[in-house]
């Protein structure tokens, strides 16, 4: 598959799959490619049984290969997609203006809304513009300020999720990346306008959390959000992070969306196009545009006291823990 | 079946203060002098020589701040479980256990009402020594709870943060506690609550990232290390050497994130002015 800085790229597990669909554009580029439509049919049949089978039994770390494949949408693709009349809104009024979170008015449907996301950058020139999607302290400031923003005029948030983490650098620290990220989340659990969250990407740590803090929150079927990335988590847990221990922190960490689905730590899962994302970003977006417009209407009519109090009793009812009395050995 | 009460706190400190035999030599780590254990304890596990602020388990901590036998401790039966069968090199309950037996803690985090100069509070005091004071399920209801309890007394509520951040072995588990915790201190924050955060060595990750940057005023231990990304972390980053007392206490303090750089002996008698200057 080619990216858009038109290099090619190819997740091992896409190879087999790739070689039937150079195949299938050849045919197709053949000048009677009209008088190939059986071969191209079983050809096409074979793909999408590949896909079918790969895509259904990927392992967490392949999910995860899958999330920062190239091709794969991102926030400004999304927008571009989903989204009519976007006005972007840039910084935070304080510091600067972090590409690597965008933020503006935009339509999505009938409704007007306001959305933020991480950006990873698309480019070279980009990617390194945005650091890669981890944002500073003025990212998450100016995402902040445009929330507060949307509240006053009482539009609904969305937030689009896809960082690998917050920026872990020197003049992060200085400026104050703990305490923005804080800050974000104590000020977005009491927003009066409803907030959704969708992980498009990689959900890393605080750095995601720090805009997904909402009334509903989504993740991209191949999409992974967790405490720590899964080379982060081999590093410390199993000393070294190669193939093996990412896969093995990748499978502990239980980062899929299926497993956080299951863990009552997101909402919805938002189902993919065959073969991820990037096989056909149209459709991604159609999937995701589909899920706002669902969970806002869930949350247009509810008082907003109502649900902040909802938002907040959901985040506070999360974890798991017991009691000495369940476990009488460990007294 | 027979549960062990649960002990008092005047067994649990007694207990702590003979973990350390008499006539120990203690080395410290700063400017390398041998210090006398019965003296350091004296000076509040400071050395006398430099200046050093050791690191306080829970139970320490506790007996270095608030006034003598004035610790009522509350949640002391919350304890993890293992919502996602974790094992990495060892299994997550096997670190538990071991960190049981080392520390003597249930978990990362002592939570109680206190006074503190006469004063009423409500506390809770984070364990470095318990798997690097990591902040999962169990870290984050006791703050929770901790704090709804300082809310339905009006009380201040304090916390003295030293973690290395999230608890991985709970993964998504302990990511979610860095909402909670913010959601609860908002609440409190808008019914006019005082919570004093004070960041003791070290206090990075999503704790540094949720609570602990969340008060209305911050104190810092001298020379405590604080940030959002560990040092190593951010050296590998930026691939250089980080400078000499970067992310320490008084370097948050010039970067405005901190209000005031405090020495343990002098924590009682500035959180007790604090509490004062706010009416609560
Ligand atoms: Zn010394």
């Amino acid at each position: 598959m080619t990216t858009a800085a038109g290099y090619r790229f190819s997740l091992p597990f896409d190879e087999p799959v790739e070689q039937l669909e150079d195949q299938i554009a050849a045919l197709r580029a053949l000048p009677d490619a009209d008088r190939m439509g059986e071969e191209l049919t079983q050809l096409e049949t074979g793909r999408d049984a590949m896909l079918r089978k790969i895509y259904s039994s990927l392992s967490a770390w392949d999910t995860v290969r899958v999330s920062r494949h190239p091709s794969r949408p991102q926030t400004r693709d999304y927008i571009k997609m989903i989204c009519r009349d976007f006005r972007e809104l840039h910084g935070d009024r304080q510091f600067g203006d972090d590409p690597a979170i965008v933020c503006g008015f935009g339509r999505i449907g009938q409704r007007k809304v306001m959305i933020v996301g991480h950006q990873k950058g698309s480019t070279t020139q980009e990617k390194i513009r945005c650091h890669f999607g981890c944002a500073h302290p003025e990212g998450y400031r100016k995402a902040l300020h445009k929330m507060q923003l949307a509240e006053k005029f009482r539009l609904p948030i969305v937030c689009l999720v896809d960082t690998p983490g917050a920026y872990p650098g020197m003049k992060a620290e200085e400026r104050g990346q703990a305490e923005a990220i804080a800050f974000n989340l104590r000020e977005m659990s009491r927003l009066e306008t409803p907030i959704v969250s969708c992980v498009i990407g990689e959900g890393g740590s605080g750095g995601a959390l720090g805009i997904a803090v909402a009334d509903r929150v989504a993740m991209l079927e191949y999409s992974w959000y967790s405490v720590i990335s899964p080379e982060g988590c081999a590093a410390i847990l199993w000393k070294v992070a190669n193939d093996e221990t990412n896969r093995s922190a990748a499978d502990a960490l239980h980062l899929t969306a299926a497993q956080n689905l299951k863990n009552g730590l997101i909402d919805d899962v938002v189902p993919e196009p065959l073969g991820g994302a990037h096989r056909a970003p149209d459709r991604a977006g159609e999937a995701l545009a589909a899920w706002i417009d669902r969970s806002l209407g869930e949350l247009e009519d509810v008082p907003p006291v109502t649900l902040r109090r909802h938002r907040y009793d959901k985040f506070r009812a999360m974890g798991r823990v017991g009691t000495v009395q369940d476990d009488p050995e460990s007294a | 079946m027979s549960t062990k009460p649960p002990q008092t706190w005047a067994e649990i400190s007694e207990a702590a203060k003979r973990a350390v035999p008499d006539g120990t030599w203690i080395h410290c780590p700063a400017c390398n002098a041998s210090l006398f254990h019965r003296a350091l304890e004296a000076n509040l596990w400071v050395c006398p020589e430099c200046g050093h602020h050791f690191r306080l388990d829970a139970v320490r901590r506790i007996e270095t701040l608030v006034d003598p036998d004035s610790f009522e401790p509350m949640d002391e039966d919350l304890q993890a479980v293992d919502p996602l069968s974790f094992v990495d090199l060892k299994a997550y309950p096997d670190r538990i256990k071991q960190a049981r037996a080392k520390t003597g803690q249930r978990d990362a985090v002592r939570t109680g009402h206190a006074y503190i100069h006469g004063r009423r509070v409500v506390l809770a005091a984070m364990d470095f020594s318990f798997l690097g004071g990591s902040m999962g399920s169990v870290v984050g209801e006791k703050i929770a709870r901790a704090c709804e309890a300082a809310e339905a007394g009006d009380l201040p509520f304090i916390i003295v943060s030293a973690s290395g951040g999230a608890r991985m072995m709970e993964s998504g588990f302990s990511l979610m506690q860095m909402a909670k915790t913010s959601a609860v201190l908002s609440r409190f924050h808008e019914m006019g609550g005082l919570y004093i955060s004070l960041l003791a060595d070290p206090t990075t990750g999503g704790v540094t990232a949720s609570f602990a940057m969340l008060g209305d005023v911050i104190l810092a231990e001298p020379g405590a290390l604080i940030g959002f990304a560990g040092p190593r972390v951010i050296e590998q980053t930026i691939r250089q050497k980080l400078p000499e007392g970067f992310q320490r206490a008084e370097f948050l303090q010039d970067c405005g994130f901190v209000d005031r750089v405090v020495a343990r002996g002098d924590l009682r008698a500035e959180i007790s002015a604090i509490i004062d200057y706010t009416g609560k």
